[in-house]
This record gives structure tokens, C-alpha cells and sequence, in this order.
């Protein structure tokens, strides 16, 4: 019998108890997954970047953790002991190799905790500064992309979410900022703010942690936060103007739910990427302004002003030079295709 | 060329115009901000002839005054004003005589980027997975993950200490060769990068399945269709090339010798001059400004499937 669209008609068939097959097709096969879930699994599967991750949480813990237990601090000149002359047996020791002081006690049969990578022109043990430069590296990358972070977004999003003039004249400041060229800029600043921040910084906690790198951070917060500023807004725009969204708010759904469940975890995975993948970029820039003399503090040290600091005597001590530059290698080549592996679990749109 | 083509030019042209007075100002304010001003050197000269100095530049006038004869110097004269360390020099000078080498180094390195990048991303697309592509693949993302500071000193290591194949000073010509190579790197890496993917998708492309159905050789998809075709997005990257290049040059310069305009920047840098700073700043900035220009109108005029904003 032929039904009527519109008919009233009941069709009895639609009342019969399931089958146990047709039972089976609802039955849960395997639990569902969130969005994070998922994303993590197609993460551990790119081996790729699994790898770089492992990686990158083993150099962090190590450079977080190993400077509580070392023997050795990252200042300390070995040569120098109050109220004695100098003793320069520990300057510049090969990798191995211990002073004077250190070699009697060896000798009388102490143990003495070896210089790994030896020390430097200061009788500095040259591995807990690598170490420790790590650690400056990573913190400043870090912290320089969350400031990145919390800028571009707000400003990305008050201008997508405002709209109108308030959108126009954010985005032309936006380009105006990012079409400066920004290395020669962070080093125009740094090189500037490095003597008339002094004398504002005296005092306060921030002078512990450098004026440069108080101008670095600032410098960050100042040029780099344009290109996620104008990400977030875009995202924002677009997300808004989705299918999805309107089936959404079709189907009943109260702009609180739309919120969380389709625009923040669409908006969260591009954020979460160009986070992981500033990083690199602002260790990049943190060591190239400390290779300019313009990084951290002495006798901080950072990878970068560690490589500087070995120019000066490649010729003779050319491992001092080597291991900070393969660390900050690694460091960067590992994030970035940590980076490029998040960006593929979590957000398979954007490959290409 | 449309009318729509031409306002995106006249946009772009006024944001360049823009960029670089905002560049200016920003310099101006900032070297204004140093304390006791950016003709105070430690010995470099005299008390008299800082005075001479600050009466010349109007210190005694008002900031705006200051602003304006400072904007109409650099504009209509070029004048930047006296380096500070480097007696009796202009800073224009010195950027001029530096200039002859930092062209010479940026521009050939630059060229090589540009070709061996082109063609090694060429062979990488056209042997999708196999094993020289995921060699070069590897290679190219090690070179981009290394700081040009690092690559030029292993590179000094390796091809002036360890092998002596090449003088580790830069001031001869053969000297040249190895921060040419360091600087090359990092672009050629980029482009082989940009030019595969692109050649991936235009080889997904619909015309070139057309061409091989028309029977049209290898030989010719490749060279007349896919590569100038996959070549577009190359030209975005001229901007940021030579952004890198001139940053790069900075420390490159330094680590080599070379006497150019990097080396006499970051000398000033140590040797807090602040008018040589302000002077390289500017100089540098409106070079890339260009560059930067220049590439996203030839990008916009040579592909016209091209949406313009």
C-alpha cells in the first residue's frame, strides 16, 4: 500500500520488538573518544613526533631537575676559594679532568664528581652551564610565547567577536607591526632598553632576571603576537559563519553549548599549534640576541651566549662550541616537528 | 591589470610608506629615550664637540622640532648625522662602503638559495617517497632547525679549522665562500620545502591529468606546466629571504670577518653608537620593507586566479 506523505496513517511494522541483530547494531563497539583522546592517539601514532616529544620532556625534566643535585653550581669558579690565591689548574680543564685540590683527593682516595664536558676560561663546570642555558633557553621560550599568547588572543578575538571600526583599526595596526622586519627591531629595542630599563628595574624582582631579558619579553609582547592575533580572529570569524554552528542553533542548542563545544575546541587546537611552534622560534631569537651580546646577564648563561662565549676559542676547545649548538638544534628540530605532528593529529584540516 | 589589481598596488604601496615612517619614528623616540641622549660616548669625543653636536641637532629645541628636522634630513639629505665611535665619519658612509660587500655576499647567496632550492625541490616532488626525497626531506628540516649563528661556526669549524679548504677570514674573496654557504642554507632548505609541497599540488592538478591525456611528454608537463606553475609561491618568500639574509648577515659577518654592513652594525651595537644603530636600522628596514613589497605585487600580477581582498 502506497503511504501519503502527510497521512496520519500508523504503520503497525514500526511497532515490533527488535531482533537481536538489529540489537546489535547499538551496541557500543568501543567506548567513544573525546576530541583530546583522539587527537593524542593519531599523535603517538606519527612516530615522528612521539619521538621529538619524549625527547623534549627528557630535556626539560633534566634541565629543571639535574641543577638540584649537581655538585657543581653554574657560577661557581672551582679555582677560586675564599681567603686563598686563585688556582688556575681549573680553568679550562678537558673534558675528565680535575684541579689540582681535586686530583690530591683523588689521591688520598676520595671520590670526586667528574667534569663531564670539563670547565670553562673561569673554571666553571661547562656541563651543569649547559644545563642550565638549557633551562634559560626553554624558560624563555616558553614564557615569551604565553605572552605572545595571552595578547594575540585577546586581541584577536575582541577584534573578531567587536567587529565593525573597532575590527578595521586593530587589523591595519596589525599590519603595520607585521610588516616591520622584526629581528632588526628586537635588536633596535634590546639594544636600547638595555640601559634605560636599568635604572627603573633597581630593586624589584625583575632585576634578578636581566634587563635583557625583561626588553626580550617586552620586545615579544610588543611585535610577536600580530600573526596570532590575526589567526584567533580569523578563526573566530569563520567558526561563526559554519554550517555545523547553524544546525547547532537550529536544533535548539543555547549559545553557551555552541560556545564550548564547537567553537572553543575548533578555536583551541590552531592556538594550542602556533604556541607549540613559537617556541622554537623565540629560543631561535633568544640565542641570536645573546650571540649578539645582547641575551641574558653574565654569568647566566643561555645556549646561546654559551656558543658566543666558545667563539673565542674554537680553535683549541671546539666541543664547548659543538654541544650548545647540537642542544639548540635539537631543542628546535625536535619542537618543530613536534609541532608539525600536533598540528596534524589535532587539526587534519590544515595539512597539506 | 584591473582597477582592482591597481588599488590592491596603491594599498600596499601606502602600508609600505606606512611601515617605513613608522620605522623612523619608532628609532627616533627610542634613541631619544637612551639616557643622556645618542651622541654621548664614553671618550669618543670632546665636550666641545658634543655641544657643537647637540647644537646642530637642536637638542635645546622641542621634541617636535627635533622630530621634524630629524625626518627631513634622512628623507631629502640621507643624513643620519655622525658616527659616534668612527671619527669624522658619516653614517651613511659607512653604511655605503659596508653595502658593496653585504650586497655582494646577500645577493649571490640568495641566488644559490633560489636554484638549488627550485631544483632539489623539484626531484624531491617528481620522487614522491622515495629515498632521495626523504633524504633531502630529512637534510632540508635539519638546515631550518639550525641558527645561522650555529651553521656558520660549524661550518668555520669544519671547513676552515679542522679541513683548512677555505681562509677563515672573510675579507679576501675566497673568504667569501663560506658565509655565502651559511647564509645560502637556511633559504635553499625553505624554498626545496615550499617548492615540493607546491609542486605536489599543482601535479594533483586537473590540467596536468588533461595534458598527460592529450599525450603531452614527462618531459613537458614538467618544465612547461608543473614547475612554473608550482614557482608562484616562491615569490612570496622573497620578502622574508632577504629579511633573513640581512638579519643573518649580522651575525655571519661577525663570525667570518667579513667587513660589511652586519659587522659595522653589530660593533655599534657593543660599542653603544647610537647614530650608526639608528642609521643601519633604518637603512636595513626599508630594504626588506621593499623586498616585501615588491614580492606580494609580483605575486598578485603573476597568477590572476589570485583573489585580491
Amino acid at each position: 500500500m502506497k503511504k501519503k506523505i502527510f497521512s496520519m496513517h500508523v504503520d503497525v511494522d514500526d511497532f515490533i520488538p527488535a531482533t537481536d541483530e538489529e540489537k546489535e547494531y547499538m551496541v557500543q563497539m568501543r567506548p567513544s573518544t573525546t576530541f583530546f583522546k583522539d587527537g593524542m592517539k593519531r599523535l603517538m601514532k606519527n612516530k615522528i613526533a612521539a619521538i621529538s616529544m619524549f625527547l623534549i620532556i627528557i630535556i626539560a625534566l633534566a634541565s629543571i631537575f639535574l641543577p638540584f643535585f649537581w655538585p657543581y653550581r653554574y657560577d661557581k669558579m672551582l679555582g677560586n676559594t675564599p681567603g686563598k690565591p686563585m688556582d688556575p689548574s681549573y680553568n679550562n680543564l678537558a673534558p675528565f679532568q680535575y684541579g689540582k685540590t681535586e686530583q690530591k683527593r683523588i689521591d688520598a682516595g676520595e671520590s670526586v664528581f667528574p667534569h663531564i664536558f670539563g670547565t670553562d676560561a673561569q673554571g666553571r663546570d661547562y656541563f651543569i652551564r649547559v644545563v642550565y642555558g638549557t633551562r634559560i633557553s626553554l624558560a624563555v621560550g616558553f614564557f615569551a610565547s604565553i605572552i605572545v599568547l595571552i595578547i594575540g588572543m585577546t586581541v584577536g578575538a575582541v577584534a573578531g567577536y567587536i567587529g565593525g571600526k573597532v575590527d578595521i583599526i586593530i587589523m591595519r595596526i596589525v599590519d603595520i607591526i607585521y610588516s616591520l622586519p622584526d629581528t632588526l627591531m628586537v635588536i633596535l629595542l634590546a639594544s636600547v632598553l638595555k640601559v634605560s630599563l636599568a635604572p627603573a628595574l633597581e630593586g624589584t624582582i625583575l632585576e634578578r632576571l636581566g634587563v635583557n631579558m625583561v626588553s626580550l619579553f617586552l620586545v615579544f609582547g610588543l611585535l610577536y603576537w600580530v600573526s596570532m592575533s590575526r589567526l584567533i580572529r580569523g578563526q573566530i570569524l569563520s567558526l561563526r559563519e559554519q554550517e555545523y554552528v547553524l544546525a547547532s542553533q537550529a536544533t535548539g542548542a543555547k549559545s553557551g553549548w555552541i560556545i564550548r563545544k564547537h567553537l572553543l575546541p575548533n578555536c583551541i587546537s590552531v592556538v594550542i599549534i602556533s604556541t607549540a611552534l613559537q617556541i622554537p622560534s623565540a629560543i631561535f631569537t633568544e640565542s641570536y640576541l645573546s650571540f649578539l651580546g645582547l641575551g641574558v646577564n653574565a654569568p647566566m648563561p643561555s645556549l646561546g651566549s654559551l656558543a658566543s662565549d666558545a667563539l673565542n676559542g674554537y680553535n683549541t676547545y671546539a666541543y664547548r662550541l659543538i654541544i650548545p649548538a647540537v642542544v639548540i638544534s635539537l631543542i628546535v628540530l625536535s619542537l618543530n616537528l613536534f609541532g608539525d605532528g600536533l598540528r596534524d593529529a589535532f587539526d587534519p584540516k590544515l595539512k597539506n | 591589470m584591473n582597477a582592482k589589481t591597481l588599488m590592491y598596488i596603491l594599498k600596499r604601496i601606502a602600508l609600505a610608506i606606512l611601515t617605513v615612517w613608522v620605522v623612523i619614528t619608532v628609532t627616533f623616540f627610542v634613541m631619544r629615550a637612551v639616557p643622556g641622549g645618542p651622541f654621548m660616548g664614553e671618550k669618543a669625543i670632546s665636550e666641545a664637540a658634543q655641544a657643537a653636536l647637540e647644537a646642530k641637532y637642536g637638542y635645546d629645541k622641542p621634541l617636535m622640532e627635533q622630530y621634524v628636522t630629524y625626518l627631513k634630513d634622512i628623507l631629502f639629505h640621507l643624513d643620519f648625522g655622525p658616527s659616534v665611535k668612527l671619527r669624522g665619519r658619516m653614517v651613511i658612509d659607512v653604511i655605503a662602503d659596508g653595502m658593496k660587500t653585504s650586497a655582494k655576499l646577500g645577493l649571490i647567496a640568495a641566488f644559490i638559495a633560489l636554484v638549488f632550492g627550485i631544483v632539489l625541490g623539484a626531484v624531491a616532488a617528481l620522487r614522491r617517497n622515495k629515498v632521495i626525497d626523504k633524504v633531502i626531506m630529512v637534510i632540508t628540516t635539519a638546515f631550518v632547525s639550525m641558527p645561522s649563528f650555529i651553521m656558520g661556526t660549524l661550518l668555520l669549524l669544519a671547513f676552515a679549522v679542522r679541513w683548512p679548504i677555505f681562509p677563515a677570514n672573510g675579507s679576501t674573496a675566497e673568504g667569501l665562500v663560506l658565509p655565502i654557504i651559511t647564509l645560502s642554507l637556511y633559504p635553499m632548505a625553505y624554498i626545496t620545502r615550499l617548492t615540493r609541497s607546491s609542486m605536489l599540488d599543482v601535479l594533483g592538478q586537473d590540467y596536468i591529468r588533461t595534458a598527460k591525456a592529450k599525450g603531452v611528454s614527462g618531459q613537458k608537463i614538467i618544465f612547461g606546466h608543473a614547475l612554473k606553475n608550482s614557482l608562484i609561491p616562491v615569490i612570496t618568500y622573497f620578502g622574508p629571504m632577504l629579511a633573513y639574509i640581512v638579519t643573518g648577515s649580522l651575525v655571519v659577518e661577525q663570525i667570518f670577518a667579513v667587513p660589511g654592513i652586519g659587522r659595522n652594525f653589530v660593533s655599534s651595537i657593543t660599542n653603544r653608537d647610537y647614530p650608526m644603530i639608528m642609521g643601519t636600522t633604518i637603512v636595513l628596514a626599508t630594504l626588506i620593507v621593499i623586498m616585501n613589497l615588491v614580492s606580494d605585487i609580483l605575486y598578485k600580477v603573476v597568477d590572476p586566479r589570485i583573489t585580491l581582498e
